[in-house]
């Protein structure tokens, strides 16, 4: 792959944790309205890779590319920079426990971009209006569900004006009845061409929203294509496989869609 | 009882005689306690003194000790060790029979007390602050950098807000414990409520007893006010829905 031709490109990353190889030789490209979905048995290394494509996590070898400019890490005013460009949604929200939702979102447009208190407020409130959540502009993150939380976390990244999004397991802190709001925002972002990059384990939700689906196990990509050739009926992939076995364990988060064609209902527009 | 350093057969006679002339020895205590109280004052300045002086460098301490580098940690570390383990009167008393004397190189006592007390309370308060750096989810840091901040913006504006706020009830307790520390200065020549209370009870040996109890009362006031302003502080900074801090 040619990093020219996409937004965010990850070239034969490697990782080892104490001398356990974590990622071999994990290449991901994500170009322009994408969004690529990462699934795997849990310890695959999805999160690993993750953060190192904005270097949370430092690679040991491989390249990350922005924009086809190939980063180096090591130079801290362009490894902020990339940070910024490459927005980060984890798990469990990682919300600032100290600042209101509004507070969250705009701390970073004030000391990273350097606006001012005023201009980053509106900005925060814009992106907080746009996941559907300006009336919990004053509440701290206690005071809200984990379907909110991650709505700011989500508003949070978007107001770094990022050109791509890393999401990773955005809905599998949640219960049940607060995925379906999470799960429209980032429909709508999809949507909206934003490029993103998703590991999950919703099934249903990979198949509705992926323009791709990477397999990946024990730090290896095993499978890639679209979801269609993946999850067709009777294809005999190990994505399918894998979504079987999620079915036979009754995992909640993965919907019995998974193997047949039909598309995902689609959830709601989120409310406050 | 003879040869003790302390005279225990003169302090009963005294005790016994304080209630003998009741009257007019509460009226003598009111009249000595303006005494005391300027003593008060200088307890609260070393105290202050002392409390702040550990807060300007035990927190960058802490900072280094969770986030810095292994070389300035294990630094840190000895830091820690040498002034937890020895004593602030043997640390006095370097300063002013080593310092002072020997080298016949003098500065105020008042500082000086402050500038022992306050590299002890740098130690114990280090330890208060990285207590509560460690205890911030460490997703949060995580979260901050993904957004492009520095490390030290991250650490600034997103854990030490957190982190002081969780350290308000451990420095509290330092504060009760150097506000009795202070105590010791006047082993030194400082004179604060103690070595007031000592030359009032040399001067009125009758009344050694309630002067020691009236000075007593003093440090339990000083102390009440002190907590009682650093739970309002704690109060007023709480985070809404926030159950620890
Ligand atoms: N900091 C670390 N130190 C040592 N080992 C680690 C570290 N981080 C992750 N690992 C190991 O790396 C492997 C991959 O972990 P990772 O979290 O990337 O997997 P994952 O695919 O995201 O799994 P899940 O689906 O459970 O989220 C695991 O075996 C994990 O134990
Ligand atoms: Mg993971």
């Amino acid at each position: 792959m040619n990093p020219e031709n996409y937004v965010l490109c990850a070239r034969n990353l490697h990782k080892s944790f104490a001398g356990k190889e974590i990622l071999h030789d994990v290449s991901v490209a994500v170009g322009k309205g994408e969004t690529k979905v990462l699934i795997g048995p849990s310890g695959g290394g999805k999160s690993t890779f993750l953060q190192c494509l904005n270097f949370l996590i430092h690679p040991d070898q491989g390249d990350v590319f922005l924009d086809g400019r190939k980063i180096n890490s090591a130079n801290k005013r362009e490894l902020y920079d990339l940070r910024q460009q490459v927005g980060m949604i984890f798990q469990d929200f990682n919300l600032f426990d100290h600042l209101t939702a509004e507070g969250n979102v705009s701390i970073a447009l004030r000391k990273v971009k350097g606006m001012s208190k005023k201009d980053a407020h509106a900005r925060a409130i814009h992106e907080l209006d746009r996941v559907g959540l300006s009336r919990r502009a004053d509440h701290y993150p206690a005071q809200l569900s984990g379907g909110q939380k991650q709505r700011v976390a989500i508003a949070r990244a978007l107001a770094m004006d990022p050109k791509v999004i890393l999401l990773d397991e955005p809905t599998s802190a949640l219960d049940p009845e607060l995925v379906g709001e999470v799960v429209a925002v980032i429909r709508k972002l999809a949507a909206g061409g934003m490029p993103m990059l998703l590991a999950t384990h919703q099934m249903d939700f990979a198949q509705a929203l992926a323009t791709e689906i990477i397999f990946m196990e024990k730090g290896r990509i095993i499978e890639q294509g679209v979801p269609e050739a993946l999850l067709a009926p009777g294809a005999r992939t190990r994505t399918q496989d894998f979504c079987l076995s999620l079915n036979q364990m009754g995992n909640q988060n993965s919907m019995q869609l998974c193997c047949h064609s039909q598309a995902a209902p689609s959830p709601s527009a989120p409310e406050e | 009882m003879q040869g003790s350093f302390f005279p225990y057969s003169i302090m009963i006679e005294a005790f016994s005689e304080f209630f003998a002339n009741l009257g007019d020895n509460l009226l003598l205590l009111v009249k000595l306690l303006p005494v005391l109280l300027k003593g008060s004052g200088i307890t609260v300045i070393v105290v202050a003194g002392a409390m702040l002086f550990g807060l300007t460098f035990g927190l960058p301490l802490s900072v280094v000790q969770v986030y810095g580098p292994k070389p300035l940690r294990w630094l840190v570390s000895i830091y820690v060790w040498f002034f937890r383990g020895t004593p602030i009167l043997v640390l006095l008393y370097l300063i002013f029979f080593g310092l002072f004397w020997m080298l016949n190189f003098h500065f105020n006592e008042i500082l000086a007390v402050i500038l022992i007390m306050g590299m002890t309370s740098t130690a114990y308060q280090s330890q208060i602050f990285r207590g509560s750096l460690q205890s911030i989810p460490a997703g949060q840091l995580k979260g901050a950098r993904s957004l492009g901040m520095s490390d030290f913006q991250a650490i600034r504006s997103i854990i030490l807000p957190q982190a002081l706020r969780i350290s308000i009830p451990g420095w509290s307790n330092e504060y009760s414990i150097i506000l009795k520390d202070s105590a010791l200065a006047y082993a030194v020549g400082c004179k604060e409520i103690m070595s007031y209370a000592k030359g009032l009870a040399i001067a009125n040996g009758n009344l050694a007893l309630a002067i020691y109890i009236l000075a007593g009362i003093i440090y339990l006031i000083i102390t009440i006010i002190g907590l009682w302003g650093l739970r309002r502080l704690q109060r007023k900074i709480r985070i809404p829905g926030y159950s620890h801090a």
